[in-house]
């Protein structure tokens, strides 16, 4: 039973981080958020997440390059892209490249709990196991 | 379009006249321009053959008048000098003799036939003194004749045609001669009216060409063949001339006004006396002329008739032509697409899209949050709570309607898979209409398929393919609906391009759409059931393969969407090897 499940929201909306960091944290989850790709590379370098979540669409460093250093630095962070309509074609390149799902920007709450616990069942449950618990704080009401 | 439809039916009665005013000009240029010079050929070529043939019949029957005024004036000529040398070779005394003469009678008849009647001398008194011939006729008394008055006093006289005492026509040439003791006598023979008859009676030309003498009084000297024409003014005209040169011919072409027009032609005989006259009615004459004058007509009319005939087929068949030259030039016309435009306004759609998409997600992030802090204590007892919960679920319920239009508008690319594969198309297509058969046959719609079996594989997105013919069947088919028709998929290779053309026989499309049609939200479908993106996606899709989609529609005739997508060199030379 694992309790520790990090979250690292990545995307240049800062408003939207925001908003999602103080939802997903009044769920008790351990979320942090950075608003470009190089500040991720450098928190999943310093202290890396379980999952990231990662917009495609970004400024300076785009959500694949992105991925791609993750991936190479620490290939077993789960990684769920976040993109608009326009950049499905890049969510499934990112796909490809190890990205672990995709989500369509707005997002509901609920959609971005089940890929989470997705990410945690694919991380920490032996597939065999239908009776892996996942945190409470991944659960929808 | 039950709007539309007056609008189409007239610009296609505006065709109709226009193109049956254009038949019917052409059929007229034809015919003049054809028939204008066969008439001017026909009535130059007639009105000289006219002329000229007329001219050739006048001279014919001139001469052949001239020379039997020879032969007569001969024949005269030599029956006096006949008369005259018995009259200058044998004396009165031994001319005065019954046995003698009939000698001299038989020997003439041996010599010249049966044109010499009778023989006879007359003495100063005009009694018959001496008599051979069929005719009892000796002591016969001449002294009140005509002809005895007249030859008395001339050496040579020869009559005009008379009875006489025998009541047979005849004319008698006289030689008078003169005895020592001054007292005259006259040597007379009779010549057979028959056979001077004979002399013109066997000239004759055509059916009614036939010659005849007259006298200066108009009587006739010889039986002519047939009833002469009513009038012999021309004769007598003639006649009538002051001094008549024995060489001078007349021709006199004489029109009685009923149609019967005559030709005269008129000889002066025996010193102008006797006048040998040729008669034939013009139709006979010119029978050759008026046998032309058929023909040609026969024939003008005939290739009138088949000039006009052809002028007709011919002139609608070529605006046939032209009628179909110029709808393929419409639709040429209208396949002209702005492609600047539609990449950039599809560019745009998506950006917008885009970036609506963020506000919106971050206005249900906040509602969400708002959510979440409801459920604290704090807010447990407010009286609005249920009031903010509805607040807040119509946010969310409102951000995904938001969320649901962005969709649409990417929906299409959302839904395609871009991996590329080697692909045939042929079959791509029959997957196409057996995926949209079912729908299909709602509409009434049949689906046919023609296919080129040498289709060369092409490496494209399959996905992306079926999602651009499934589109363009789909359309075809609503414009289809409900009255039904047929769609066309068809294949073929043309020049390193594959082209699918996507055929339908629907109402086509209005020229003003036309242009519009691959924009993006360009729709003429009711509000909320296009999203006027399915054919600028295609677009892009087709563009992005380096290919080409173009439509060509007319109005009522149908519409279709060619599609070419380039063959790659490499299988282009497999399928041709």
């Amino acid at each position: 039973m694992v309790n520790e499940f990090k979250v690292l929201l990545v995307d240049d909306e800062e408003d939207f981080v925001h908003t999602l960091v103080k939802r997903l944290r009044k769920r008790k989850l351990e979320v942090g958020a950075v608003l470009s790709g190089k500040e991720a590379i450098r928190a999943v370098s310093e202290s890396p997440p379980d999952v990231v979540v990662l917009d495609v669409k970004m400024p300076d460093m785009d959500g694949i390059e992105t991925l791609k250093q993750i991936k190479t630095l620490k290939p077993s962070i789960e990684v769920i892209m976040l993109t608009g309509h326009a950049n499905v074609e890049v969510a499934i390149r990112g796909m490809e490249l190890g990205a672990f799902d995709y989500l369509m920007k707005p997002i509901e709450i609920d959609e971005l709990l089940y890929k989470l616990q997705d990410a945690f069942k694919k991380k920490w449950c032996n597939p065999d196991d239908q009776e892996c618990a996942i945190p409470n704080s991944l659960k929808t009401k | 379009m039950k709007d539309a439809n007056p609008n189409v039916t007239k610009e296609l009665n505006e065709h109709t006249k226009y193109y049956r005013s254009l038949t019917i000009n052409m059929v007229l240029i034809i015919v003049l321009v054809s028939i204008m010079p066969l008439i001017l050929a026909s009535v130059t070529i007639g009105y000289f053959f006219d002329i000229s043939y007329k001219e050739k019949v006048a001279d014919h029957v001139v001469t052949l008048v001239k020379k039997h005024q020879q032969s007569i004036d001969s024949f005269l000529k030599q029956r006096v000098a006949n008369i005259r040398s018995l009259a200058r070779i044998f004396s009165f005394d031994q001319l005065n003799n019954d046995a003698f003469l009939k000698e001299r009678l038989l020997v003439l008849q041996e010599e010249y036939g049966s044109i010499f009647v009778d023989i006879g001398l007359v003495n100063q008194n005009g009694i018959q003194i001496a008599y051979a011939g069929p005719y009892s006729l000796k002591n016969a008394d001449y002294s009140k004749s005509e002809w005895f008055k007249q030859s008395i006093d001339t050496d040579v006289y020869v009559s005009d045609v008379f009875h006489g005492l025998r009541g047979v026509p005849h004319f008698i040439i006289a030689v008078r001669r003169e005895r020592e003791d001054g007292t005259r006598w006259i040597l007379r023979a009779t010549v057979d009216f028959e056979s001077f008859n004979s002399l013109v009676e066997n000239i004759r030309i055509g059916k009614t060409g036939f010659a005849f003498i007259l006298n200066r009084r108009g009587e006739f000297q010889t039986q002519p063949r047939f009833e002469i024409s009513k009038t012999k003014a021309p004769y007598i005209e003639f006649m009538a001339g002051e001094k008549i040169r024995p060489d001078q011919i007349g021709f006199v072409e004489q029109s009685l006004g009923s149609g019967e027009d005559t030709l005269h032609v008129m000889a002066p005989l025996k010193g102008g006396n006797w006048l040998l006259a040729f008669q034939q009615n013009s139709s006979d004459a010119y029978k050759v002329l008026e046998y032309a004058r058929l023909l040609t007509l026969g024939i003008f009319w005939l290739g009138g008739l088949g000039i006009i005939v052809v002028a007709i087929l011919l002139s609608k068949r070529m605006v046939r032509h032209i009628a179909r030259a110029d709808l393929e030039k419409e639709m040429m016309n209208e396949q002209v697409i702005e492609a600047g435009k539609l990449a950039s306004l599809g560019e745009l759609a998506a950006g917008i899209a885009h970036e609506i998409n963020n506000p919106v997600a971050i206005m249900a992030e906040e509602a969400g949050w708002i959510e979440d802090l409801l459920t604290e204590e704090d807010f447990k007892d407010s009286e609005n709570l249920d009031e903010f919960r509805r607040a807040l679920s119509q946010i969310r319920t409102q951000g995904k309607r938001c969320k649901e239009i962005t969709h649409k508008l990417l929906s299409f690319a959302r839904k395609t898979d871009p991996t590329v594969k080697n692909v045939q198309l042929n079959e791509m297509i029959e997957d196409v209409i057996a995926l949209s058969e079912q729908r299909a046959k709602y509409a009434n719609v049949k689906l046919f398929s023609e296919l080129d079996n040498e289709l060369p594989t092409v490496d494209v997105s399959p996905s992306e393919v079926q999602q651009v013919l499934l589109n363009l069947v789909n359309n075809a088919v609503d414009a289809l609906e409900p009255q039904g028709g047929k769609v066309t998929l068809s294949s073929k290779v043309e020049n390193n391009f594959i082209v699918i053309d996507v055929a339908d026989d629907g109402p086509g499309i209005p020229k003003a759409n036309l242009s519009r049609i691959f924009d993006p939200f360009f729709t003429t479908k009711p509000v909320g059931k296009g999203t006027g993106l399915g054919l600028s996606i295609c677009y892009g899709i087709i563009k992005k393969m380096g290919g080409e989609i173009s439509v060509s529609s007319a109005v009522s005739l149908g519409t279709t969407f060619h599609i070419r997508i380039p063959v790659p060199e490499k299988a282009a030379t497999e399928s041709s090897g």
